[in-house]
């Protein structure tokens, strides 16, 4: 029977929002498309109760390997082994970087069109066609699979997970001899946090920061912005990968979804994998030097000017209104 | 061992970049760079040569690309390897992501890489995968993202952010290890390395060179087709101030702040 396939991760004893949003994208599509949506997941003792539940969000059926987690190339074995067995005609992903990597490999290994960073798919005679934004999102693309099987990746937060299923899914134990390449890439440490707990996630404000605050010291005027205004302190990857600012106050594609009602952007362009992020956000001000920062394209408020002179004195500004 | 690492030619940054409504394929006029994100590819292989934990013997770039991405793979050069390959053919036009990983993935097949690496992403295309494509072919253990590599007897120590935080995962060479931009900072050619990359050897092949089979790849092989491009759903153009007295763009910010009652 054809139908489609999704990936769920899991860590710790939870699935993964994103993979329940795809599990439910999922079935709404094999419903139109008058077929089941499956789920697979892959790790050390997954209990029946954790894959069971995928039923919730859609699933018909899961199928549970016994495998390494963590890492993409084992999946893409068990991923390859059940979509050839069940006849899957579709490989779905949530986004995140696993699903990325997992669903390339799979491309090359099933000669799988591939299609990423999805945000809509429809069912169009039969078959899913994957709307894709292109060049800076400034379009999207309709893609067409021209093979057997097609593999979408959908972006961070394009799935919305809706417990419309029916119960408990049903759980089915597969065997998978992994390729002798997947095992030679082990996990030492996962999901290493570093540098203090910061809570951006139920902040109502967010003052941000990124590699235009030019270095770590940038970040004290963003705090105390951020205390005038009654919020916390977030920051792109790329200033929490050069040390700036700790990993939990990091948005985007691998760090944190957040919409609170204000976000404020400090030197930050406003590249696709921050801007998944943070796009939901109510208000959105940014202050960049560089007119043309892509930021400026999704920003309510632009204010194209050096933040090191406005920083500071917004920060008196607002401490003057609120004490007025 | 030998490293070979994989680059691009891209549209410069500058350019602004569109979709010929008539192939569905970008429009590949206007100037062209080295993609900026390979050249964090190039400076880990330098890193990893320089630093002696392993012995490099060689450092080679490779690209698959029209005639004129010598230039990229000059500079790729002069940015330290020791020589080049163009994979360069026009039936090799318009592949996909599976088309363009297989073919890479012959290429490297010819060189016996004990380390392929490249970059995050193409700064056109905005796609993330093709290390992983390159490496299910080449059967090698990989890792995409990586933002710090140790060797540790033998094998590569490296980190990555992943879903849940940082990950330090353990992999054995041969491998495909694509870096993030945060692994290194470039550093600049000398004029010297300059003119030296004129002089390195670049061996240029063509499909059939590398063994590769016409009927898997360009643009009539791909896997997967673009159409119908759209514009997406406009978001209200946003308020703009260009700052020039510093006192009245904060009377501004905060009064526009006030409206939305985001003081309160």
């Amino acid at each position: 029977m054809s139908g489609i396939l999704v990936y769920a991760l899991h860590y710790d004893g939870a699935i993964n929002k994103n993979s329940l949003g795809a599990v439910s994208e999922g079935a709404r599509l094999a419903s139109e498309l008058g077929t089941e949506c499956h789920a697979i997941m892959v790790g050390e003792g997954i209990t029946d109760d954790l894959a069971g539940q995928l039923g919730n969000w859609g699933a018909a059926k899961v199928f549970r390997v016994e495998g390494p987690e963590g890492l993409a190339q084992p999946v893409v074995d068990a991923m390859a082994k059940v979509a050839t067995d069940n006849d899957h005609d579709y490989l779905l992903f949530g986004g995140g970087l696993l699903g990325f990597e997992i669903g390339a490999g799979l491309a090359a290994r099933l000669d799988a069109g591939v299609v990423m960073e999805v945000t809509e798919v429809v069912a169009q005679d039969g078959k899913l066609v994957a709307k894709r934004p292109i060049l800076k999102d400034s379009q999207v693309a309709d893609v067409h699979y021209r093979s057997k099987v097609g593999v979408i990746i959908g972006r961070l937060n394009a799935f919305e997970a809706k417990e419309t299923g029916s119960g408990t899914a049903a759980v089915e134990d597969v065997q998978v001899e992994f390729a002798p390449h997947s095992l030679k890439a082990t996990m030492v440490q996962r999901g290493e946090q570093r540098g203090a707990d910061v809570n951006i996630e139920d902040a109502d404000i967010l003052v941000a920061g990124g590699r235009g605050l030019g270095n770590a010291d940038g970040f004290k005027a963003l705090e105390e912005l951020a205390g005038a205004l009654g919020g916390a302190v977030a920051a792109t990857r790329a200033v929490v990968d050069a040390g700036w600012y700790p990993y939990a106050a990091q948005i985007g594609q691998t760090g944190k979804t957040v919409a609170p009602k204000l976000y404020l952007a400090a030197g930050i362009s406003g590249a696709i994998q921050h801007k998944v992020g943070m796009q939901s956000s109510e208000n959105i001000v940014a202050i960049n030097k560089d007119s043309n920062a892509p930021i400026f394209e999704f920003s309510d408020l632009g204010v194209v000017g050096d933040l090191n002179k406005i920083v500071p004195k917004l920060t008196e500004a607002v401490k003057a209104k609120k004490s007025g | 061992v030998k490293i070979c690492v994989l680059v691009k030619e891209v549209p410069d940054a500058a350019v602004e970049k569109r979709i010929n409504p008539s192939t569905g394929r970008l429009d590949r006029g206007g100037e062209k760079n080295l993609n900026p994100f390979d050249t964090h590819a190039i400076e880990a292989a330098m890193q990893l040569k320089e630093g002696g934990a392993i012995e490099v013997d060689e450092v080679v770039a490779v690209t698959m690309g029209p005639a004129s991405a010598e230039r990229a793979l000059r500079k790729a050069v002069s940015l330290g390897a020791d020589r080049a390959v163009q994979l360069t053919d026009d039936a090799l036009a318009g592949s996909d992501v599976n088309g363009t990983g297989y073919a890479l993935a012959k290429v490297l097949e010819s060189e016996s890489p004990d380390l392929v690496l490249l970059g995050q992403q193409s700064d056109d295309g905005e796609c993330y995968t093709i290390g992983a494509v390159v490496a299910d072919h080449l059967q090698m253990p990989s890792l995409t993202q990586v933002i710090k590599i140790d060797v540790e007897d033998g094998k590569l120590r490296c980190e990555r952010q992943a879903e849940y935080g940082y990950d330090t995962v353990l992999v054995e060479l041969p491998a495909v290890i694509s870096v993030g931009d945060a692994i290194n900072e470039p550093r600049y050619p000398s004029l010297k390395a300059i003119m030296g990359a004129k002089k390195k050897p670049l061996d240029a092949k063509s499909a059939a060179d590398a063994g590769i089979e016409a009927d898997r790849v360009g643009y009539d092989n791909a896997r997967a087709h673009c159409s119908d491009f759209a514009a997406p759903p406009a978001k209200e153009a946003g308020k703009i101030i260009e700052d020039e007295d510093t006192g009245e763009t904060v009377e501004q910010i905060v009064a526009w702040l006030d409206e939305r009652k985001l003081l309160a």
